[in-house]
């Protein structure tokens, strides 16, 4: 057999291995909590609920909102959520009870804060500094305009 | 030519360097819990095993500290920790389990393969005492003190080097 015959048979054998390696971190295989994937019958209860999802971050991917993500804990973290709106309690409340426990992390609506005043300041200092800017060089030209229509 | 124009190139390489620096660290995903200092919300959990009653907040308010361990016999890094969890138990420690979305059968497996140091079991089935712990996977373990109040968060299997640690906080809790 030639040498790419054997580089060949590597990478089919490498791309088997790959494709039927069993998962590393498991998952459980117990049934989704009731409210993981089914709605709340009050469309405006439901609304509510998506809305808030769609703003807490997934807290085993990181990268996707709870509503978006198909963890099992996202799927815990769904049911709770609807579970509680239908128990009367407040979206923002329910954040709140969540950034108590995971920080300002779980949330994809930063709030002013010790740690996040940063966010909110900066971009305020920025338009400040290019207004001063502005106004130097137009006013600037502004005079020497006037000193060139004097003479 | 005037130092200003030097202002931006300066910004650009500081955000350069500091994205550098940043990328060469170490990614952290932990993510601790804000409810140490506090006691332990209300819950009672329905036992999984046959030989192990289930657990409630009360029995966290003996006197004694406890360790409570949050795992699952599908979670691969809770086979990991099992030998230095029962090395835990040899040395004193009382640990309470509670497993995480699992069916009896599968525990039963479980503690019958790597072992069993636990004094309760309860069954958290949808993850609702997990979040009130304020922990955000398996496994995880905390250090309770007598009166129920959270004291310490170790995040992550227990590795052999974490066993004389977990004592000292066991002991601190005291």
């Amino acid at each position: 057999m030639t040498r790419h015959g054997h580089f060949l048979i590597a990478c089919l054998a490498a791309l088997t291995t790959v494709l039927f390696a069993a998962p590393i971190a498991a998952q459980s295989d117990t049934p989704p909590a009731p409210y993981a994937y089914q709605q709340l019958d009050d469309p405006a209860l439901e609304q509510q609920a998506t809305d808030l999802m769609h703003t807490l971050r997934c807290l085993t991917c990181q990268s996707q909102s709870i509503a978006d993500s198909d963890a099992t804990m996202a799927g815990d973290m769904r049911h709770q959520v609807r579970l509680r709106i239908l128990a009367g309690e407040d979206p923002e409340a329910i954040r709140i009870w969540l950034i108590e426990r995971y920080g300002d992390y779980v949330s994809y609506d930063p709030q002013v804060s010790a740690t996040t005043w940063p966010l909110f300041a900066v971009p305020l200092l920025l338009l400040l500094i290019a207004g001063a800017i502005l106004r130097r060089r137009i006013g600037g030209r502004a005079t020497v305009d006037a000193e060139g229509q004097g003479e | 030519m005037r130092w200003t124009l030097w202002v931006p190139l300066a910004l650009f390489t500081f955000f350069l360097g500091l994205a550098g620096y940043q990328l060469s660290q170490p990614k952290d995903d932990f993510i601790p819990s804000g409810m140490i200092g506090k006691p332990l919300p209300q819950f009672v959990l329905e036992p999984v095993s046959p030989d192990r009653p289930g657990v409630s907040t009360a029995d966290f308010q003996g006197g004694t500290p406890q360790l409570l361990n949050v795992w699952a016999s599908w979670c691969l890094p809770c086979v990991a920790e099992a030998p230095h969890l029962e090395r835990l138990k040899e040395e004193g420690a009382q640990i309470i389990g509670i497993a995480i979305r699992d069916k009896p059968e599968d525990v039963a497996r479980f503690l019958n393969r790597h072992g069993n140091p636990y004094t309760r079991i309860g069954s958290d089935d949808l993850s609702a005492i997990q979040f009130e712990l304020g922990s955000s996977g398996v496994p995880e373990s905390y250090v309770i003190d007598g009166n129920g109040v959270i004291r310490y968060q170790h995040i992550g299997d227990v590795r052999a080097e974490h066993v004389p640690m977990l004592l000292r906080e066991l002991e601190k809790a005291r």
